[in-house]
C-alpha cells in the first residue's frame, strides 16, 4: 500500500490521496481501466461484454421507473402498463426501451456467448468466468420469465401457465412444486405480485453482483483474444503487455463506436419497430389476461424457442422436461468438454468447425421451430435439430481431440 | 471491420416481415388503412362513436388526446364526439353499461382501445365487412372471420345483408367461397369499405397514439447518432495511432 | 510538427466526443425526469371542480378538496367582515404583498372575488397542517376570529392572513377560482374574473 501512496503524490493532489489513503481509488482504476491491458487484436465479437453492460444499465434505469407506475395487482396490471404508455408523458419511450432491452439482452448475450465459443475463451484459465457467465445467464432467463408475467396480457398469462407447469413433470414433488411455485391454485394476483417482487428486486440484485464477479474473474485472469494467444507470455521492459493496450483509452474509444452503432440499431426497433413484427411485444399481450381462454397460437418469446422447441420435440412429459433442463445447462460443461490443445476457432481443425456450424444452425432452426406450430414436419425438424444440438456437446471430448489443429503463432495477429 | 453489424438491420428486416398475426387461419383483404391520414382517422373516429361507443368503450383513450392528435378544436370534440363525456379529459366509455350488456350478449363487448394491435388492422376490417345472414344464429348473422360471435350485425343500415357461400373440401372442412349480397344498404360496396377502412384507421391509431410521434422523433435520435458516430470513430483512429 | 497536429486534434476529438456524449446524456435524461410530472390521468382528476354555495348559510364553512387538497369555503357574515380591519396591525402581510400567495384578482382588503365568500387552501403556510376554524372573538384580546393551526399555534384572520409572531410566513393561500352562476364557485379554473 506505500507504494500507491507515493505514486499519488506525484499526482499532485492532495485530495486524491486522502481518499487513496482511506479507499483504494486510484489502485482501483489503474487495475480496471487505465493499466488493464486487453489484446489489441480485439475484432467486433468483443464489444458485445459491453454492450451487455449497456443494455443492463437501460433495463435497470428504466425499470426503476416503471415501477413507479406500473401496478403489480390482477386487477391493475393491464390497465397501469397502458396507462404508462398513454397517461405518463413519455411513458411510452419507458416501457418501449424496457420491452426492447429485454430483447436485446438476449441476443446481445447469446453473441457474447457465441464469441467465446468461437475464441475457445471458457477455457483453462477462464473456466470461472464461463461458469459466472453461465449463472449470469440462467438469471437472466429468470428475469425474464418474471418480467413477462407482468404486463398481465393474453400471452404472459398462458406462457406462464405452460412454464410453470413444466415444473410439474417432476416425479413425486412436480405438483407440489408447482404449487409453491405459484402461491395458489392457478395463476392469479398472488403469483404475478411475487414475480414482480422477483423482477424487479431479488433476480436484479443477483444479476449484478454476478456480473461484478464476472468482471472481477475476467480482469484477474485478462481478456482472451481472436488467437487465443496469452498476451501475458511477452511483456515489454516495463512490463506490459506487447501486444496489449490499456483499457483506456483504446479499448475505451473503440467500445464506443461499437456502443453506439448498437444504439442505433437499438433506436431504430424502439422509435421504428416497437413490436418487431410481434417478436418483442407479441400480439396476443395486447388483450388483458382471460382465465378462461388460452389463445389459439402459443408460443415463449423468441429468447426462449430454441430450448421450447427441444422442449416438445420429446413425446413424453417428463423426458421433455429432462432434456429441456439438459439443453439449458450443457453449455455449463463446456470448459470441460472441450480437450482441444488450442483455442481459437482459428487454429482449429474442420471437425470442430463443421461442429460449431452444424451447432449454431440448429440452435437457429431451434428458435425458428419453437414458434411455429407442433405439427407434421416441423416436429421431424426439431427432433434432428435437437440431436444435432445435443450431439455437439456429447462428442465434443471426442472430436475436439482428434481434431487436427494448426499451430499457434506467439504473439497476436494484428495488422495495423 | 462493421460487417458484424449489417447482420442486425438485416436480421430486423427479416423478423418484421415475417412476423404474423396467428390468431386466424382465414384468409384477409388487406385493410389498406392509412394512420397518417388526419381526414380518414376523423371520419373513422365519428363512426366510431356513432356505431361503436353505443356497446363498445375505449377506455384508455381520453377525448384531449383525440383532439391534439387528430386536429379537433374542443368545441369540435364536443359537437361530434362527446355524446355522453363531459369533460374533454374523459376516456370513451360505451354507453351501455357493462352488466347490461353482458345480459343481452351473452358477453360484456370488448374494449377496442388495443383491438386493432391484438388482432391486427385486416382481421378487424375483415371482420366489419364479414357479417353474413345465418338463420341458426341467435343475432340472425355470423361473421366470416370470428365463427359464433355475439355481436349483431350492427352496420346492416349501410352495408346491408350478405349470405356466404361455402364449399367443402373432400377432409369435410368448410371454406368460404364469396359473399352475395341480399338486400342494399344505404352505401354502395366501394363506399361501405371505405367506411370500414376510416374506422379500422381509426382504431390503428387508438391502439397506439403516440405512434407517429415517436417516428417523428426517432429520426432525430438516429441523426444525432450518426453524427456522434462519425466524431467517436475519428476519435477512435486518432488514438489508435498509437498502436502498431 | 505532425505530433503537434495530432495532439490538437486529438484534444478536439476528445472534447467534441464528450460534449456530444454529454449532451446525449442529457437528452436522454428529460424524458425520465419529465414522466415524474403530474399524468394525463393526474391532470384528469386534477381538473377544476364546481362547488354550489347556494345553500352555504352566514358563517358556515365548507371543506372540499381540489387535487387531493382541502380548500375552505367560508360565507362570511356582515359581521365578521367588519372585524377584519381591526386585526390589521397584528399581521404580518395585511395587504397580501406576498405575491405567490394569492390571484391578482384577490389582491384586496377580503382576499376574495365577492367579499362574503372567502376560499383558501386549508394548509397552514408553515408545514401543511390543516387550521381549525375559531370564527368566535376572543377570548384572548388580540384574537378576531380566524383560523388556528393546532400543529405549532399559527394563527390567521377571517381573511386567511397570517399574524406576527407565529411560525407560518405568509398568507393562507388562495387558489385560482371563479363563479361560473351566481352559486357555483369552480375551484381552479384559471380566469379568475366573475
Amino acid at each position: 500500500m506505500a507504494r500507491i501512496e507515493s505514486e499519488v503524490g506525484t499526482r499532485g493532489s492532495a485530495f486524491m490521496k486522502w481518499v487513496d489513503d482511506r479507499f483504494p481509488f486510484t489502485e482501483t482504476m489503474k487495475y480496471h481501466i487505465t493499466e488493464y491491458y486487453a489484446s489489441k487484436n480485439f475484432n467486433w465479437w468483443y464489444i458485445f461484454g459491453v454492450l451487455a453492460m449497456v443494455v443492463l444499465v437501460i433495463q435497470l434505469l428504466t425499470g426503476i421507473f416503471l415501477t413507479m407506475n406500473y401496478k403489480p395487482a390482477a386487477v391493475d396490471a393491464f390497465a397501469s402498463v397502458e396507462y404508462i404508455m398513454r397517461d405518463v408523458e413519455w411513458g411510452w419511450l419507458i416501457r418501449y426501451m424496457h420491452s426492447t432491452g429485454a430483447s436485446f439482452f438476449f441476443i446481445v448475450v447469446y453473441l457474447h456467448m457465441f464469441r467465446a465459443m468461437l475464441y475457445g475463451s471458457y477455457q483453462k484459465p477462464r473456466e470461472l468466468i464461463w461458469l459466472i457467465g453461465m449463472l449470469i445467464f440462467f438469471v437472466l432467463m429468470a428475469e425474464g420469465f418474471a418480467g413477462y408475467l407482468l404486463p398481465w396480457g393474453q400471452m404472459s398469462y398462458w406462457g406462464a401457465q405452460v412454464i410453470i407447469s413444466l415444473f410439474g413433470a417432476i416425479p413425486f414433488v412436480g405438483e407440489a412444486l408447482v404449487e409453491w411455485i405459484r402461491g395458489d391454485y392457478a395463476i392469479s394476483d398472488i403469483t404475478l405480485n411475487r414475480f414482480f417482487a422477483f423482477h424487479v428486486i431479488l433476480l436484479p440484485l443477483i444479476l449484478i453482483a454476478l456480473v461484478f464477479l464476472h468482471i472481477v474473474a475476467l480482469h484477474h485472469v485478462g481478456s482472451n483474444n481472436p488467437d487465443g494467444v496469452d498476451i501475458k507470455k511477452n511483456k515489454g521492459p516495463d512490463g506490459v503487455p506487447l501486444d496489449g493496450v490499456a483499457f483506456h483509452p483504446y479499448h475505451t474509444t473503440k467500445d464506443l463506436v461499437g456502443i453506439i452503432v448498437f444504439l442505433m440499431i437499438f433506436s431504430s426497433v424502439v422509435f421504428f419497430a416497437p413490436d418487431m413484427g410481434g417478436y418483442f411485444l407479441e400480439h396476443a399481450n395486447f388483450e388483458p389476461a382471460n382465465t378462461m381462454a388460452t389463445p389459439e397460437h402459443i408460443a415463449p418469446v423468441w429468447y426462449y424457442t430454441p430450448y421450447y422447441a427441444i422442449l416438445r420435440a420429446v413425446p413424453d412429459k417428463f423426458w421433455g422436461f429432462v432434456l429441456f433442463g439438459l439443453s439449458v445447462v450443457l453449455p455449463v460443461f463446456l470448459p470441460w468438454l472441450d480437450r482441444s490443445r488450442v483455442k481459437s476457432i482459428r487454429y482449429r481443425g474442420w471437425m470442430y468447425k463443421s461442429a460449431l456450424g452444424i451447432f449454431i444452425v440448429s440452435f437457429v432452426m431451434l428458435g425458428w421451430l419453437g414458434v411455429q406450430p407442433a405439427e407434421g414436419v416441423y416436429v421431424m425438424l426439431a427432433r434432428i435439430f435437437s440431436i444435432l444440438y445435443f450431439a455437439f456437446f456429447i462428442f465434443m471430448p471426442y472430436y475436439t481431440t482428434i481434431d487436427k489443429t494448426k499451430p499457434v503463432p506467439d504473439r497476436v495477429v494484428y495488422h495495423g | 471491420m462493421v460487417k458484424a453489424f449489417r447482420i442486425g438491420p438485416a436480421l430486423a428486416a427479416l423478423l418484421v416481415t415475417s412476423g404474423a398475426f396467428a390468431a386466424s387461419s382465414v384468409e384477409l383483404e388487406p385493410a389498406g388503412n392509412d394512420p397518417d391520414n388526419i381526414n380518414s382517422l376523423q371520419r373513422g373516429a365519428r363512426n366510431f362513436m356513432n356505431y361503436c361507443a353505443g356497446c363498445h368503450s375505449a377506455k384508455y383513450v381520453r377525448f384531449n388526446t383525440l383532439g391534439r392528435d387528430l386536429n379537433l378544436s374542443e368545441d369540435q370534440l364536443i359537437e361530434n364526439l362527446m355524446f355522453n363525456a363531459e369533460k374533454t379529459f374523459e376516456t370513451i366509455q360505451a354507453t351501455m353499461p357493462l352488466d347490461q350488456a353482458a345480459r343481452w350478449f351473452g358477453q360484456p363487448p370488448p374494449d377496442l382501445s388495443l383491438m386493432a394491435r391484438a388482432r391486427g388492422t385486416d382481421y378487424v376490417f375483415n371482420f366489419l365487412k364479414g357479417f353474413y345472414i345465418d338463420p341458426d344464429s341467435p343475432t340472425g348473422v355470423d361473421n366470416r372471420v370470428l365463427e359464433g360471435t355475439s355481436m349483431p350485425h350492427v352496420l346492416w343500415e349501410l352495408q346491408g345483408y350478405q349470405t356466404a357461400e361455402f364449399s367443402t373440401d373432400e377432409n369435410g372442412t368448410r371454406h368460404f367461397e364469396q359473399f352475395e349480397q341480399l338486400t342494399p344498404g344505404s352505401m354502395s360496396a366501394e363506399e361501405f369499405d371505405e367506411f370500414a377502412r376510416d374506422t379500422v384507421n381509426f382504431l390503428e391509431y387508438i391502439s397506439e397514439p403516440i405512434r407517429s410521434e415517436r417516428r417523428v422523433l426517432g429520426v432525430w435520435v438516429l441523426m444525432f447518432l450518426v453524427f456522434f458516430w462519425i466524431l467517436a470513430s475519428m476519435l477512435k483512429k486518432q488514438i489508435w495511432k498509437d498502436v502498431t | 510538427m505532425t505530433d503537434d497536429v495530432d495532439r490538437n486534434r486529438r484534444h478536439f476529438l476528445t472534447v467534441a466526443t464528450a460534449v456530444t456524449g454529454g449532451a446525449g446524456l442529457v437528452a436522454v435524461a428529460i424524458p425520465f425526469l419529465a414522466s415524474l410530472k403530474p399524468s394525463a390521468r393526474a391532470q384528469a382528476l386534477g381538473a377544476p371542480v364546481e362547488v354550489p354555495i347556494g345553500s352555504l348559510e352566514p358563517g358556515e364553512m365548507i371543506r372540499v378538496m381540489w387535487r387531493g387538497r382541502l380548500v375552505y369555503v367560508l360565507r362570511r357574515d356582515e359581521e365578521m367582515l367588519s372585524r377584519l380591519p381591526s386585526s390589521n396591525d397584528l399581521l404580518r402581510d395585511p395587504d397580501s404583498e406576498v405575491v405567490e400567495q394569492q390571484p391578482e384578482f384577490a389582491v384586496n382588503e377580503y382576499r376574495s372575488l365577492k367579499p362574503e365568500y372567502l376560499v383558501v387552501e386549508g394548509s397552514c403556510t408553515h408545514l401543511g397542517c390543516a387550521p381549525l376554524a375559531e370564527f368566535e372573538v376572543g377570548p384572548a384580546d388580540d384574537w378576531f376570529g380566524g383560523f388556528f393551526c393546532p400543529c405549532h399555534g399559527s394563527r390567521f384572520d377571517l381573511a386567511g392572513r397570517v399574524y406576527k409572531g407565529v411560525p407560518a410566513p405568509t398568507n393562507l393561500r388562495v387558489p385560482p377560482y371563479r363563479y361560473i352562476r351566481e352559486d357555483v364557485i369552480m375551484i381552479g379554473a384559471e380566469a379568475g374574473s366573475a
